[in-house]
Parts: C-alpha cells; sequence; structure tokens
C-alpha cells in the first residue's frame, strides 16, 4: 500500500532547519551595531564613521588615514575598546553555556551556574579580596582565585553526583549542584561578615561589572571562550538528539554519558572563565537563548550560534545602560541584567508549564 | 536476525529477566507477551543494549557486546513505550535524527540521509506532514512518525515497547499493520504487547513471560491457551478459535 503511493507521490522537502538566513543576518547586525554604539558611547563623543575608520587604519595595505587624535585615540583603544570586547566575551559565553545546560539536562531553567560556578567563583573572589588584600579592581589575584574556586566547586559537584550512581547521574547532578552552591554561598557569607572592612569590594565583584576590564583580562578569557564555544557550537546537532531523552540517544548510537560530560565541561570551563574576569552576571544565559527559542527555532542547530553572537551583542548593550543610566556612576551590569531578566524568567516559567 | 542465549536481567538483587532465549529472522515478528512487571520492557531493552544483561546477544551474527554502540544503532532501531518527542520539532527534523548512527559525531546530514528520511516519509505515507511540528500531530500521525524515525535508522532489527499504547481500537490496528509491512519488507521485529488477541493476530511468535521466566512460547494456539493465561494473568478467560485467529476474552465471574 504505502509502497505504491510512495512511487507516485511527490519528495517530500527534508531537511532541518538550521540557523537561517534571516536569523543569521539578523543577529550579526545586532551584533555589530551593539559593538559600534557601545564603543562610540561615553562621556567624549567619537563618531561611528570615526571609529570605523580608526579600525580599518590598523589594518595593513589598506591605506586608511587614522581620523583620530591622542586622547581620542586612546579612549576608543584601551579604556572603551577592551571593555567591549570583554562584554561580548562574557555574554556569549554565558548564553552558549546556557542554551547547553538546557539542553543537556533537558530542563529550560538551568543557567550555567547551576553545578556551582557561580558559588565557587564568589567564595575564591571573596577569599582573595579579604586575605589576599586585593582589591576588587585591577588584581590578578581575584580573577584567578575565582577560576579556581570555580572549577574546584564543580569538580566536587561532579564527584557528589557520580557517587549517586550512574543511572541517575543527571538529577544527582542537579542536587549535588543545589548543594554545593548552598554550601559555597554559606562559607561566602560567613567570610564576608568577618571582614566588613572589605564588604563593599565583595559586592562590588558579586555583582559583575566590566568598569575597570583591560586588554589583559580579554587575553585571560578570550582562549577559554574560544575552546569552549567551539566545542559547544560542534556539539549542536548531538544536542537535539539529547534532546529525545538517554535511551532513544543511546540507540541512535550517542554515548550520552560521554557526550554530556564533554558538553557540560566545555561550558563549565568557559562560564567559569567569563566569571572570573566579569564577576556574576545573572540571568543572561537564560534570556538569551529562550529568546532565540521564541524567534527562531528550538532546534539547537539555531540556538547555539544564535546564542553565541547574541548574548554577545546583549551584554554589550547591557554595558552600554549600566554605564550611561546613572553617568557618571556606573550601575552594575548584574543589576542591569537581572532587572530585565527577571520579568522575563517569569514569563519563560509560565509558557514552559505546559 | 536477532538472538538471545540464557539472557538474564538483574537490577540489584533482583532478577528481571531469567535465561531468555530467542532468535527472530528477517521477516519474523516475535511478540513478548506477560503480566505487568513479567520483564518485557526490560527484555526488550537488553536486546536494544539499553541495560546491563548476562547471556549472548547477537545482531546479524555478531556479538552485539563486541559492537560499538554506533555499529550496534546501525543494526538495531528501538522504540521506547513513551518516545521523547519534543513539540517544536518538525516531523523532517525528527526523522533526520533517525540518520544519527549514520553521521560522524560532529557531522551534519547529507544528500543520502535526506533521502534515506524521504524514503521513510513516503513508506508511512508521511510525505504532507514533512513541515509539521510534532506537537501539533494526533496520536496515530505521532505513532506513525515515530515508526518513520526507526525505519530511517535502516537497521535490520526493529525492537518496539508497546506500539499501541494510548492508541484507539482502529489506531492499533492500522500500526500493527504498519509494523507487518515493514516485517515484509525484511525486518526482524521484536515487540512488547499486552493486548493478547492482537499479539496473537499479528506476531508469528509470542513469548509469555512471567516473573522473568518464560512460561511458554510458540505460535498463538499453543501459549494462548485459557489455562495459561489463568496462570500467568491471573484472569478469568475464554479463549475462541475463529478465522485461523485466537480470541482471548476476558469474562466476569458471577
Amino acid at each position: 500500500m504505502a509502497a505504491t503511493a510512495g512511487e507516485a507521490g511527490a519528495a517530500p522537502r527534508v531537511e532541518a532547519r538550521g540557523v537561517g538566513l534571516r536569523a543569521g543576518l539578523a543577529v550579526t547586525g545586532f551584533l555589530l551595531v551593539a559593538l559600534l554604539v557601545s564603543l562610540a558611547v561615553g562621556p567624549v563623543g567619537i563618531g561611528i564613521g570615526a571609529i570605523v575608520r580608526s579600525g580599518l587604519s590598523y589594518v595593513p595595505l589598506l591605506h586608511v588615514h587614522q581620523p583620530l587624535g591622542w586622547p581620542d585615540r586612546a579612549i576608543l583603544w584601551q579604556v572603551r575598546a577592551p571593555r567591549v570586547a570583554l562584554g561580548a566575551l562574557v555574554g556569549g559565553m554565558l548564553a552558549v553555556a546556557g542554551a547547553s545546560y538546557q539542553g543537556v539536562f533537558r530542563n529550560p531553567l538551568c543557567d550555567p551556574y547551576l553545578l556551582g560556578v557561580a558559588g565557587g567563583a564568589g567564595l575564591g573572589a571573596t577569599l582573595a579580596i579579604v586575605y589576599g588584600s586585593a582589591t576588587a579592581a585591577g588584581s590578578w589575584l581575584v580573577p584567578v582565585a575565582a577560576f579556581a574556586g570555580a572549577i574546584a566547586a564543580v569538580l566536587v559537584t561532579y564527584a557528589l553526583g557520580r557517587s549517586a550512581g550512574a543511572a541517575r547521574t543527571t538529577g544527582a547532578l542537579v542536587l549535588a549542584g543545589v548543594t554545593m552552591a548552598t554550601f559555597t554561598a554559606a562559607v561566602q557569607t560567613f567570610v564576608q561578615q568577618q571582614h566588613t572592612q572589605q564588604l563593599q569590594n565583595v559586592y562590588a565583584w558579586l555583582l559583575g561589572g566590566f568598569a575597570t576590564s583591560t586588554w589583559r583580562d580579554v587575553a585571560i578569557c578570550a582562549p577559554y571562550v574560544a575552546a569552549s564555544s567551539l566545542v559547544l557550537v560542534l556539539h549542536r546537532r548531538v544536542l537535539d538528539v539529547l534532546s529525545l531523552g538517554d535511551d532513544e540517544a543511546t540507540s541512535l548510537g550517542v554515548n550520552v554519558a560521554r557526550a554530556r560530560l564533554a558538553i557540560v565541561a566545555a561550558a563549565t570551563l568557559g562560564t567559569a572563565a567569563a566569571v572570573s574576569v566579569s564577576g556574576l552576571i545573572a540571568f543572561v544565559g537564560i534570556i538569551v537563548p529562550h529568546t532565540v527559542r521564541l524567534l527562531v527555532s528550538t532546534s539547537y542547530r539555531a540556538v547555539i550560534p544564535l546564542s553565541l553572537a547574541a548574548g554577545a551583542g546583549f551584554l554589550v548593550l547591557t554595558d552600554v545602560a549600566a554605564r550611561t543610566i546613572l553617568s557618571p556612576a556606573e550601575l552594575p551590569i548584574g543589576v542591569v541584567t537581572a532587572f530585565l531578566g527577571a520579568p522575563f524568567f517569569a514569563l519563560v516559567l509560565r509558557s514552559s508549564r505546559r | 536476525m536477532i538472538e538471545a542465549r540464557d539472557l538474564w536481567v538483574r537490577f540489584g538483587p533482583v532478577a528481571a529477566v531469567r535465561s531468555l532465549s530467542l532468535r527472530v529472522e528477517s521477516g519474523g515478528w516475535t511478540a513478548l507477551i506477560g503480566p505487568n512487571g513479567a520483564g518485557k520492557t526490560s527484555a526488550l531493552r537488553a536486546l536494544a543494549g539499553l541495560v546491563e544483561y548476562e547471556g549472548d546477544v547477537t545482531v546479524e551474527g555478531r556479538d552485539a557486546r563486541a559492537l560499538g554502540r554506533r555499529a550496534l544503532a546501525q543494526l538495531v532501531a528501538f522504540v521506547p513505550q513513551k518516545p521523547e518527542t519534543p513539540p517544536e520539532l518538525t516531523v523532517a527534523e525528527y526523522v533526520l535524527l533517525g540518520r544519527t548512527p549514520h553521521i560522524p559525531y560532529f557531522g551534519g546530514e547529507g544528500r543520502r540521509d535526506r533521502e534515506a528520511a524521504a524514503r521513510a516519509l513516503r513508506r508511512l505515507e508521511l510525505e504532507g506532514f514533512a513541515d509539521r511540528p510534532l506537537g501539533s500531530l494526533s496520536g496515530g500521525e505521532l505513532q506513525r512518525t515515530v515508526l518513520a524515525r526507526a525505519l530511517a535508522q535502516e537497521a535490520p532489527v526493529l525492537l518496539l515497547d508497546e506500539p499501541t499504547t494510548s492508541l484507539d481500537l482502529g489506531r492499533q490496528q492500522l500500526a500493527l499493520e504498519l509494523v507487518d509491512a515493514l516485517r515484509a519488507d525484511g525486518l526482524a521485529v521484536v515487540t512488547t504487547l499486552h493486548d493478547l488477541t492482537l499479539a496473537g493476530q499479528y506476531a508469528d511468535r509470542l513469548v509469555l513471560l512471567d516473573r522473568g521466566t518464560v512460561a511458554a512460547k510458540g505460535a498463538a494456539d499453543e501459549v494462548l491457551s485459557a489455562a495459561n493465561v489463568a496462570v500467568h494473568y491471573g484472569a478469568n478467560v475464554r479463549v475462541l478459535e475463529a478465522d485461523g485467529s485466537v480470541f482471548v476474552l476476558p469474562v466476569r465471574d458471577r
């Protein structure tokens, strides 16, 4: 019956939607606009045309004349550009890590801090600030301690989750993450309360921000973000297979435990690197992937690459808001993302209540 | 062809399947039947390589354990009782995921994969549904889509856990007719089925499990006796034979 119908019927169009031309162009455009706006906005006005020409003047063989004089050029390339670049790296990383966590744990409300990255980083940074007598701003010790704290916390979470038995890894891992986050938060609060004179430094770090970003921060964070995002982008189809559940992914030939470990490790390493230079920036990992899902597609082939680009643009723009709303004072960027993120999170919560 | 010899599945101290042996040739259909908790699903999952087992499973003459996951997935397709069907995924995308064992880990679908998925869609008369999201399908359409995904896998062995769950009687018959057509194409089919009459009508061999042990196996008229059903299901039934079929009818005590 079906065989004869099949011969006569037209071949169905069988394709998996990927990023798509329209969404790809739109998000690339969004990112470019965000980068330019962020470079242009500040106490010293620099025109977008001048920014573009100044940038092109560094490209060999183009022979574009450098339009900016000394103070403007330094402001643009030594103050604003590293800040913008770091915002883009951190935003892209948090968004793509959030999307990956949501895929691996098949839970739309997961964020990259799920396994204790935030708590561990917060504790590490607090210890560095309190006992290393570093200030939150400008010390190399804080990012290194935050990074070490984040990785240590996740390793403990992972060991704890594994000890519950391989068959229950996913649920146990999430619970272990919650346990770890609570524990590190308790220790962090205790240490902080013992040293109230450092409260403001600790607090400023926890809320996150890019006020003191330098090219050195970019150099610390960029290799991790590049490697992690590459691994996650390569796993975009595997994430779609994992959305069918462990049994079906296994029966389709995927080693689920190994795939999950690779994805979680990449997302965690990138997140730890991002957090160590930016502090704790909430909600980016949830807002951005869900916006992509609502506007484009729920397939990870679209969600992963688009989250990377849209997350970068989003955090760069958020940073513009953070430094202009109360100018010359700065709002902590974590406050801005959470202020936008909380209502959005509530919306996602409602629509995922099927 | 799939064969199990002295297959045991244990969950801690409990043996869910005890010494099951079966052999299904290409074009054959064996149904695992038995009361709730008899070990039907565990046995099927062991055949699919999804749970640890003792004993031997060979697929197309090769030891299933020695095959890697991917190689096994190229030979055995498995559909669980309640497959996960992400509602926003389109039918075409879902069926393409069935090609996973043929696609490199970091790769994407090629022309052959799209053709195989298109063939599977045509075989199950789903051409018009390719762009429909899974969430918009009826229960019967969804069941066909899930079968299409398994078919796109192009494995010679098809394992189905309760393929008729949550379908009405007409859709149950339709789904089983489709499985029968795939069997006739040369697949070796193993299903669990809880409807004894349907199991007897469609499968060419029944294996009755009770508490993990094979209580009876053979053709429908040998396995589906009123005595067997009474002993192993604790059910009061009458078994009628007519038109070459066996009908198992529940009877109420008065």
